[in-house]
């Protein structure tokens, strides 16, 4: 790692705008160019991650309990549950759909849940884990995030396109709505978290170490 | 603000807005990409005339997605029996109770947002190409338009098609209408104008309103 060479904007006396990158003397309120809050470390990030978090996670109890597709055909009606679904498309013969269902719907969201935990807590615990490994993990939980709402898409065509009137129907089920506010409760938390804050330890050893302080 | 000077911002530095690391800034040549040393997060990706391609990449998004809402998106047939929907249908297929407020966000973020933020950047980027003073409240637009980029979903939703079609392929034949191959299309472009798009740079230019009251 070149990091001997990097020094923070902290260290420099300067904070960064986050969103437009501008850089002004600490101590300045707003940004001048895109008008964003100034702050050296949201302090507050951390919080808010974990109220975000919390309820996400409430979100997704019901999301998985509840039956997220309702299908109703000439003689028999069928309630299923998202792992309930992809467990029927493996049995029918769809097992890569239902292998893109399962990761979407249950891998990405339980591994987005860990992830943020194990970063909001390794930085409450200033952990010295590798800096670069915990910032990708993060950049990845950013980017995937969205992609859960694919069942959310799946069902919405589904519904609207299968309705046959006597012959067939599919229609959303409770948890479509609980997985949906699931999803975005966790874009939430992921957004609030400071990634500046993984840093830091980092920095400030170095910081200590030039300045004694 | 008030009683001191306003600040005044150091036009030789940037700082990474990720991991904090500041560096003396040197404008990276068209093409190149200027990346963060520490946590790689990219900061200034210049492209020559993306301005232009970003223009008229945006004018084709708005009028396909316009045109990919009305008409005729899927076809279901099975005995006789068929339905056809749009995708303004398929977003607002939870429609009863509760749900409804599902429908409502899902038509955002497969049309509204992708279509807002567009209409943004075509408002921010159009003045700032034709080297004019940016349209008033160019800032708060562009402001808009970065917060609303992860909710804006329609490269999702295609995947989600696809997964849909696979579904019910068994059940019942599924026919394509003109609106999925602009969607299919459009997808595609929504991707590419975003990734066209230099942040830094539109900011920069952005910079121009403030100019007389600085003496830079």
């Amino acid at each position: 790692m070149s990091d001997a060479t990097i020094i923070t904007a902290r260290e420099m006396g300067v904070v960064g705008c986050r969103r437009c990158t501008q850089v002004w003397p600490q101590g300045t309120e707003t940004c001048g160019r895109c008008g964003k809050r100034l702050q050296l470390r949201d302090h507050k990030s951390l919080q808010r991650v974990w109220a975000w978090w919390i309820v996400g996670m409430m979100c997704y109890i019901p999301a998985n309990m509840y039956p997220m597709l309702r299908t109703r055909t000439l003689f028999t009606v069928q309630q299923d549950t998202i792992v309930g679904g992809a467990i029927e498309l493996f049995t029918h013969g769809a097992p890569f759909v239902a292998a893109i269902i399962l990761f979407a719907s249950v891998v990405i969201p339980l591994g987005k849940f860990f992830a943020i935990a194990y970063l909001a807590i390794s930085v409450q615990r200033r952990s010295v884990a590798s800096f670069e490994q915990r910032h990708l993990l993060y950049e990845v939980v950013e980017y995937i995030g969205r992609w859960s709402m694919i069942d959310i898409f799946v069902v919405a065509i589904l519904s609207s396109l299968v309705q046959l009137r006597t012959l067939a129907a599919i229609d959303p089920g409770p948890a479509s709505l609980f997985f949906a506010l699931s999803v975005i409760f966790t874009m939430l938390s992921a957004q609030s978290f400071d990634s500046r804050l993984i840093w830091d330890v980092q920095s400030r050893d170095k910081g200590e170490a030039q300045r004694g302080h | 603000m008030e009683s001191r000077l306003p600040p005044q911002p150091l036009p030789d530095l940037i700082v990474c807005p990720q991991c904090d690391a500041a560096y003396k800034l040197t404008r990276p040549e068209h093409g190149e990409r200027a990346v963060c040393a520490r946590c790689h997060t990219a900061l200034i990706t210049p492209r020559s005339k993306a301005g232009l391609q970003i223009i008229a990449v945006s004018i084709a998004i708005v009028v396909l997605v316009i045109a990919a809402t009305v008409f005729p998106f899927l076809t279901i047939k099975v005995a006789g029996t068929q339905n056809s929907v749009s995708i303004l249908d398929a977003a607002l297929a939870f429609s009863d109770g509760p749900l409804i407020a599902l429908s409502l966000s899902t038509a955002a973020l497969i049309i509204f947002i992708p279509l807002l933020r567009v209409l943004l950047a075509l408002y921010v980027l159009i003045p700032v190409v034709l080297d004019r003073m940016p349209a008033k409240g160019s800032r708060k637009a562009f402001r808009l338009s970065e917060a609303l980029r992860p909710w804006s979903m329609a490269e999702i939703f295609a995947i989600g098609c696809a997964v849909a079609l696979v579904k019910i392929t068994d059940l019942a034949d599924v026919s394509f209408g003109p609106a999925f191959w602009m969607f299919a299309i459009l997808v595609v472009l929504v991707v590419a104008q975003d990734n066209f798009m230099c942040r830094w740079t539109v900011w920069k230019s952005l910079d121009g309103l403030r100019k007389p009251e600085r003496e830079t």
